[in-house]
This record gives structure tokens, C-alpha cells and sequence, in this order.
């Protein structure tokens, strides 16, 4: 593929501007996730309101596509229910990994599908994916996930 | 010309054909993304010769039974072949003997043959052994191992914001603890040469033996153990245009007897009885098992042709490719270079600002130009520059000024791409 394809405007402009970014204070649940073979290192906060993200942020160290992907998740959850962004966790893990083609396949991805192109490279599919396994152990009370071992977030697609 | 220019002419090697080296290197056609492969990753593995690939499938096709063992011809042929590899590796380093040579299965392997064969037996309660902040993981992790079992502590020779290890700081690491001095000769993350000579002679002066990891030293310069004077070398063949799945470990032969085998298995005995088993002589003692002969072999036939390019021409021409990166990439703005040490090998790390090295990594791969991100197994050289990690470009003897031209293209794409 080419870089054009991955690194589209959306992306840069995300990674240039995060939204949502920083700590809450008063989050309901946290977690962290590290992608230890390239760095990517983020810290993601939420708060319920009842059922539903009322807020959420997050924060830390990362490459681009890492940073625009938690960027864009953290808008694309807030306001939703917990079982809305859970379908959305696996939506977007099943396209970064290629199991979902999200322009034939009906799904909620929307504008996340920008980043359907990092099927093609897999060394940075772990960079795409960080911040949905985050999200996902912060809304099941993990407090950190790594993307090495068992919590592996592409071994945990597969599964 | 007068005779004295013709004298420095005749001392001075004849610069060395890299288009026409290429040709034997099969891989280096390879296209990838429709675009000719920049192939500049060599401190993580060099390419193999059509020479090397030959010499791997006639081995295969006409020469391959274990060694050691049968009286028949196949084994006769393999062992021969084997122990001539050993016999090139020798001459090609200098050892004095050739039983100072032990196979293993690469660097880091022969480096926790050391630990195991040397330290668990000579480090105790206490001690202390001394490494640098420039080493790899793989000449870290066995000696942290090997303190947490006796009670032992690691010592750091610091570094400048070179990259250039303080020597000041290193002779005074030195105390009646110090019992082992372990060092990389060239930094994989950084490109440093560091000055092993010199510390060996310092260490030594104290009574304390050396190892040098030279994984990035052997495939690029000439290297003389007995002109080092180190105790140890360690080394890959698959950084020096041999097969993957075996290096060397270099030893003088006084310590490697005195040293307790790593492995215990067949082919590192003399007798074996349940009451009590003798150890073979060095260096079988430290070849448990059947050892990856093919690759001793083709190892050997990229000694053969690393000599016939000549380590000499190979270490000048790297040179200048370096040379004229580091000048090239100082002019894009943002790049820092990381490692500016005044003796460096073909090593260039370096950063650029607002992009993570990553993001240039797949971007310079979409132009076919294959690096190196991330913290190299080098996460202590990161910690001293503040940074998580960097883009690595590392050229060896086949690669080209317009090479070294396409990977400043590429990073002037990713500035252009981010902004």
C-alpha cells in the first residue's frame, strides 16, 4: 500500500491535534496501555454516566497512528453505551486485522475506517489497536494491558 | 608520480566496486512496493552472497552428515568441512589456536556460554562485574542473571552525549571485586567504536579478563584477538554475509579449560559412565549436541569472501558512506543524530522532531528504503538520550551513495508528509 493511503490527512491532523487529551480527575475507570517493541505508551481515563461514556481522555507517548487512533476512538465513544463501544472494540480490531472489510461489510466504524490500510502492514496493526484493547480493559477493571504475551491484542482478535 | 606517491598509492587500498559487489547478492533485486530495494538494516542482519548460497547447497547436495561421529564418507566430508570453517574463522581473527574457536549459535549465545562456563563458576557473593551503558540487551541481561543468583552487582561505564564511553569513570569502576569486564567493541544502536585495546589493557592491569561482544566490529573491520589481547570475542554470522543460527565465541585457551562446560549433551564428552563423566578438550566441551553445521560451513565461505573484498576496503568504504549520510541528514531540518562519537562504523541513528521514528520507519518503506526503529535491544542507550526511540540506518560494503541519496529522499517525504 501507500503511505498516502495510511497517513491521510485525518490521521496527521489527529495526531497533530488530539482531542481529548490529558487525565480526569474524577474517572470511573482507568487503564494503561504499552506496546513495549516500539514504545507506544498511553494512559486512557473514563467516566461513566450510568451506562453510558460521559467522559474520556487520554494521554502519553505514542506514534502517529497510535495517537490518532486513540484520538478518534475517545470521540467516537463518548455518548456511547458500554455494549455500543464494545461492538466498536471489535469492529475496529476485525478491520485493522483484515477479518472486516469495512467498505463492503456493513459496521459502525464511520470515519474509523481511515484506518483499514494498517491490515497491510503488520508491524504497526499493534500501533492501530492499543487503544481499543485499552479501552477495553478499562471498561473490565484491568489495569494495564501490554501488547506482548497473552493480553496481545491481535492473539486476542484471533481468539 | 614521483616514488614516494606511488609507495602511499601502493599502501593504500584501491577503493572497492560496490555496483559490481551487488551482483553477487541475489536479494538486493528485490522490489518492493514496485520500487528498487534500499537495503539498509545490516546491523540487524546482512544479505548472503550468491557464494555463501552456493556453498550452503552443495553442502546440502553432495556433503551433509553429522559430524564427528561416522567412520563413512559423508561424515568424514562434513567434519572436514566443518573444522576447515573453523580453521578460515581462526585465521580471519587471528586466534593463536584453533581450538581457541568454539561454535555456537550466535552472539548472545556466546555470550551466556561466558556467563555460564565462566561466571557461574569464577563470580561470587559481592563481586562485581562491569559492563557499559552502550551495550546491547543480550550483554546485559545474562550478567544481571548471573548477580541476582550470587549476590553480585553490575557496574556502568557512562557515556558522553557522544555517545564516546568515559574512560576516567571506567578505571575507576576497577576494584579487588571487579571480576569481569564486558563490553561491545562497535554500539549497535549508536555506531561508537569503542576503544577495546585500551580497555583491555586497563583491565587487565588489574587483573580483570575481557569480553568484547563484537557483532558489529567482526563483519566491518579487521579484528586481531591477540592484538586486542581480549579474553573473550563474541560474533554472528548472519551480520557477516553468512547463514542465520551460528556465531563464534572467541577464548584463550588457558581460561576456556579452566572453564565448567554451558551444555552437557553428546560430542562434549570423552566418557560417560552414570558414576562419572569426562569432559572433551576445548573446544568440544562447549559443542553439546549436533551443532549447526551448515552454517559453520557457509560461514566459512562468507570469511572467504569478506577477505576477498578485503576488511580493509570494506571498513573505507563504509566509512564514506557515512560520512556523506551524517552530512546529508544534517541538513533536513529537525533530524538529530543520535551517537556523534569521533570513531564511528556505519551506524546512523537519529530522530525527527514531531514524528515518531515509526511513522519514518513505514514511510521510508513505502519508498523501498528498509530501516531499523526503535530501541535496538538497547533500552539503557535510550534512557541516556531521553528518547524512546530512533530510525537506524546501517550500511554495509554492498550498498551506495545513491542509496544513502534515496534514504535522505525518503526523510525529506515524512518531513514533507507531517508538516
Amino acid at each position: 500500500m501507500d503511505s498516502k493511503n495510511l497517513y491521510q490527512e485525518v490521521i496527521l491532523d489527529h495526531n497533530r491535534k488530539p482531542r481529548n487529551w490529558g487525565r480526569l480527575a474524577d474517572a470511573s475507570h482507568r487503564a494503561e496501555g504499552l506496546n513495549p517493541l516500539c514504545g507506544d505508551h498511553i494512559w486512557l481515563s473514563l467516566k461513566l454516566d450510568g451506562d453510558r461514556v460521559g467522559a474520556i481522555a487520554f494521554e502519553g507517548e505514542s506514534c502517529a497512528i497510535c495517537k490518532a487512533s486513540s484520538s478518534m476512538m475517545t470521540a467516537s465513544v463518548k455518548g456511547r453505551s458500554v455494549g455500543e463501544a464494545e461492538e466498536l472494540i471489535r469492529e475496529f480490531r476485525d478491520m485493522a486485522t483484515g477479518k472486516l472489510d469495512a467498505a463492503s461489510q456493513p459496521n459502525q466504524l464511520g470515519r474509523l475506517s481511515v484506518f483499514a490500510g494498517v491490515r497491510d502492514l503488520p508491524a504497526r496493526v499493534k500501533c492501530a489497536i492499543l487503544p481499543w484493547h485499552t479501552l477495553h480493559a478499562a471498561l473490565n477493571a484491568e489495569a494495564t494491558v501490554s501488547t506482548e504475551g497473552d493480553r496481545d491484542p491481535v492473539a486476542a482478535a484471533d481468539s | 608520480m614521483n616514488a614516494g606517491s606511488q609507495a602511499a598509492q601502493a599502501l593504500k587500498p584501491a577503493a572497492l566496486d560496490a555496483e559490481e559487489l551487488r551482483t553477487d547478492f541475489p536479494i538486493l533485486g528485490v522490489k518492493v512496493n514496485g520500487r528498487p530495494l534500499v537495503y539498509l538494516d545490516n546491523a540487524a542482519s546482512s544479505q548472503m552472497p550468491r557464494q555463501v548460497i552456493d556453498r550452503l547447497t552443495q553442502y546440502q547436495t553432495r556433503e551433509h552428515a553429522n559430524i564427528h561421529r561416522g567412520v563413512h564418507f559423508l561424515s568424514e566430508t562434513a567434519t572436514a568441512a566443518y573444522e576447515g570453517a573453523r580453521a578460515k574463522i581462526q585465521r580471519f581473527i587471528n586466534a593463536a589456536e584453533v581450538r581457541e574457536v568454539i561454535y555456537t549459535h550466535g552472539t548472545t549465545d556466546s555470550l551466556n556460554l561466558v556467563m555460564h562456563g565462566y561466571g557461574r563458576a569464577f563470580v561470587g557473593a559481592g563481586d562485581e562485574i562491569i559492563v557499559s551503558q552502550l551495550e546491547h540487551h543480550s550483554n546485559i541481561v545474562p550478567w544481571q542473571m548471573l548477580c541476582e543468583e550470587k549476590g553480585a552487582k553490575l557496574r556502568v561505564i557512562p557515556c558522553n552525549d557522544a555517545g564516546e564511553l568515559l574512560l576516567d569513570e571506567y578505571g575507576a569502576l576497577f576494584n579487588a571485586r571487579t571480576k569481569l569486564v564486558a563490553v561491545t567493541h562497535v554500539s549497535n544502536a549508536l555506531g561508537t567504536i569503542n576503544p577495546v585495546k585500551d580497555m583491555i589493557a586497563t583491565a587487565h592491569r588489574h587483573g580483570v579478563p575481557v569480553l568484547v561482544d563484537g557483532a558489529q566490529a567482526v563483519p566491518h573491520m579487521k579484528i586481531d584477538v591477540q592484538d586486542l589481547d581480549c579474553d573473550f570475542y563474541a560474533f554472528s554470522s548472519h551480520k557477516m554475509c553468512g547463514p542465520t543460527g551460528v556465531g563464534i565465541l572467541y577464548g584463550k585457551a588457558a581460561l576456556l579449560e579452566k572453564m565448567r562446560p554451558f551444555e552437557g549433551g553428546g560430542d562434549m564428552i570423552l566418557s560417560v559412565t552414570f558414576e562419572k563423566t569426562i569432559y572433551n578438550a576445548i573446544p568440544y566441551k562447549f559443542e553439546a549436541g549436533t551443532p549447526p553445521i551448515a552454517g559453520a560451513i557457509g560461514l566459512g565461505e562468507a570469511v572467504d569472501y569478506l577477505e576477498s573484498v578485503g576488511m580493509a576496503r570494506i571498513a573505507a568504504h563504509e566509512h564514506d558512506l557515512l560520512a556523506h549520510a551524517t552530512e546529508s541528514l544534517g541538513r533536513i531540518r529537525d533530524v538529530r543524530i543520535i551517537g556523534t562519537a569521533r570513531d564511528k562504523a556505519g551506524v546512523l541513528s537519529f530522530t525527527l522532531k514531531g514524528v515518531h521514528p515509526h511513522d519514518v520507519g513505514t514511510i521510508l518503506n513505502e519508498e523501498g528504503v528498509a530501516v531499523r526503529t526503535g530501541h535496538h535491544c538497547a533500552q539503557p542507550v535510550m534512557q541516556r538520550f531521553g528518547i524512546p526511540a530512533t530510525a537506524r540506518a546501517s550500511f554495509y560494503f554492498y550498498n551506495t551513495m545513491a542509496e544513502v541519496d534515496a534514504l535522505v529522499a525518503g526523510i525529506q517525504k515524512v518531513r514533507k508528509i507531517f508538516g
